[in-house]
């Protein structure tokens, strides 16, 4: 099919701002992998004083808008405070390039949630937080099916009220969905995008998605 | 810019011959070929004309064509009919794993109606097993369905012996033919077919027509009711104009059969050869001997470490018109079947890219895309986030980093 993207989107694919690493980073991490086709790395330079990012670079490895939504991600992240950053919404990336097609919307979230993880080791490095230990409950797994998108729509599952049980016995989780009016296409990307999401939690040791009528 | 146009398996040029035999259809020559004035009759002896033409082209009698709207209706046509028609004989299909979407969905539709299907399997250049067929056929199946040369990595199946296997069982054989029909040889007799689907736009024709060749004695239900049109097998007003473009086509393409096929074979070796060249890439589908054995016009290449959508998306600003079996640039965000079908791993399909060719394609066109292929797959790796030595699982020996870090990692 056919992808309509934005001239912005064109523009910063053709010509990505910030790629690279950078040699002295203070914070960097990947989201995504290679499996899934999508995965950005981004590096950070943060003053000391002022917790401003001075630097940042990305790399990527995906579609068009992945290296957009990440190119435009470290014009939007240089010179702001770590705060600000932390702030960001997962569509903002999306905004600023004049909107990407629903199924495009995960780039968006991945490359905030990269930029977010670059700034959470930046913050373990310099001693500012502690690693986080992670309690694995229902609550948790339901904060984290908020980077999953349904690429019908462009929204994420728990907003469109898709997510209906979660379970958690030793180490397997159960995520029953709803597809309600989602075409049923999309079901198994929905399914995967779940599996690829909850599967990297420390203590997840095997997920099931279940889709349920209604 | 001048675009190159390396996407002849999705859709091909109109050829200006096959405009000018179609113009006089949608002007004067308006009639409906049912009509029993001379308007009528003028229109019925052009599709006349053009069913024998395009039945001498496969070996068929003229009245054994039914036109249809597409290869996709010939499809549904062919797998819906004989399997109603032929319910109470048994409720047993048998087809492959690398089906066209317009054969495995009306497959799922018919389990959905309690038919039972095998999905071959194939090996890891697309060829189906002859010993598998004999295997799965038992005296309750009905129906055998097996794509000729498939679209995405242009495996040529061994049509004569699959044929004979179902022949000798008494079994209605079908093919989708759409990407092999006046391409690569396709003879009803000699290669056992009771069921054959083409279509017009895959061979310098028209969009909107197709046919589907049914073997005389073959039973079939109709998809739609309606009138009488095409023997009463398929109800509705025929599709004049296309019909007589379908069979201009056909007819400049047979005429130079071995030429065109001698020229898109030089030209897909030559791509490959180009192609292969560049570091971490990897042809999908038939090679080494088997290359007789692949569709003239197709090659697809995976180039490892980088996603097809962007790579396809760098061709096409630069007038490089190509497709991808990537998830990413399907709509359903999920990679090709059929390259998770010849074991390739999601990360191997993500980074392919199918160029299909034409007659109408250059030497110099492919030299040129060798050319700017090789300055994408430059540019996206300089800047790739996926590092071979940290996934050691997924990558070939071979594999070295493209970039060198400057420190600071980890």
């Amino acid at each position: 099919m056919a992808i309509k993207y934005t001239q912005k989107v064109i523009e910063h694919f053709v010509n990505p701002r910030n790629v690279g690493e950078l040699a002295d980073a203070d914070g960097m991490a990947t989201e995504g992998s290679p499996a899934c086709g999508d995965m950005v790395t981004f590096s950070l330079k943060v003053n000391p004083k002022t917790r401003v990012i001075e630097d940042i670079k990305f790399r990527s490895y995906g579609c068009a808008s992945n290296i957009a939504t990440a190119s435009i991600a470290t014009e939007m992240a240089i010179g702001k405070t770590i705060d600000e950053v932390k702030r960001m919404k997962a569509g903002q990336p999306a905004r600023e390039l004049g909107g990407l097609p629903p199924v495009k919307m995960h780039c968006s979230v991945l490359a905030i949630n990269g930029l977010k993880a670059a700034i959470e080791d930046y913050e373990i490095r310099q001693g500012l937080i502690k690693e986080k230990v992670i309690r694995l409950s229902e609550e948790f797994i339901h904060r984290e099916l908020k980077k999953v998108i349904n690429p019908e729509i462009g929204i994420n599952i728990v907003r469109l009220k898709m997510v209906r049980e979660i379970k958690i016995k030793k180490g397997v989780v159960f995520v029953r969905i709803s597809l309600g009016n989602t075409d049923e296409m999309y079901a198994q990307a929905i399914s995967q995008e779940i599996i690829d999401q909850l599967e990297g939690i420390k203590g997840v040791r095997r997920v099931h998605v279940e889709f349920v009528e209604k | 810019m001048k675009t190159i146009y390396l996407d002849n398996s999705d859709t091909t040029a109109m050829l200006d011959e096959v405009v000018a035999a179609m113009l006089p259809y949608f002007g004067q020559k308006y009639g409906n070929p049912i009509s029993l004035h001379s308007l009528g009759l003028e229109a019925e002896e052009a599709v006349s004309a053009s069913r024998e033409k395009l039945a001498s082209f496969i070996g068929a009698g003229e009245e054994e064509i039914i036109f249809t709207g597409s290869a996709t209706e010939a499809n549904n046509l062919a797998l819906f009919g004989v399997a109603h028609a032929y319910r109470e004989r048994g409720n047993h299909i048998i087809s492959t794993s690398i089906e066209h979407k317009s054969v495995l969905n009306p497959l799922r539709r018919l389990e959905r109606e309690g038919f039972r299907v095998t999905y071959l399997p194939v090996d890891v250049e697309g060829f189906v097993d002859p010993d598998d067929l004999k295997k799965a056929l038992s005296d309750e199946t009905i129906l055998v369905s097996i794509i000729h040369a498939n679209n995405e990595i242009g495996t040529l199946q061994d049509l004569e012996t699959l044929g004979k296997i179902c022949r000798e069982r008494g079994v209605p054989f079908h093919t989708d033919a759409a990407q092999s029909f006046t391409r690569e040889e396709l003879s009803v007799t000699k290669q056992n077919l009771d069921l054959v689907s083409i279509n017009a736009h895959k061979i310098h024709g028209p969009k909107g027509v197709g046919a589907l060749y049914v073997r005389r004695g073959i039973r079939l239900d109709r998809l739609m009711e309606g009138g009488e049109q095409e023997r009463n097998r398929r109800p509705g007003t025929e599709n004049v104009p296309g019909i007589v473009g379908f069979a201009r086509a056909a007819e400049i393409a047979m005429d130079r059969f071995e030429d065109n096929r001698q020229h898109m074979r030089e030209l897909r070796d030559r791509l490959a050869r180009g192609l292969l060249a560049i570091d971490h890439t990897w042809l999908n589908g038939p090679k080494g001997k088997n290359i007789e054995k692949r569709l003239c016009n197709n090659v697809n290449i995976t180039f490892h470490y980088i996603e097809g959508e962007a790579i396809l998306m760098h061709l096409s600003l630069r007038g490089v018109l190509v497709s991808s079996g990537s998830a990413c640039s399907s709509k359903d965000l999920t990679p090709s079947h059929v390259l998770t079908a010849i074991s390739l791993k999601h990360e191997q399909a993500h980074g392919a890219i199918r160029f299909s060719l034409s007659k109408l394609n250059t030497a110099d066109e492919v030299d040129r895309t060798i050319e700017i292929v090789k300055e994408v797959a430059a540019k996206l790796r300089g800047m790739t986030a996926f590092i071979p030595e940290e996934h050691s699982e997924l990558v070939s020996k071979k594999a070295k980093t493209f970039y060198k870090p400057r420190g600071g990692r980890g």
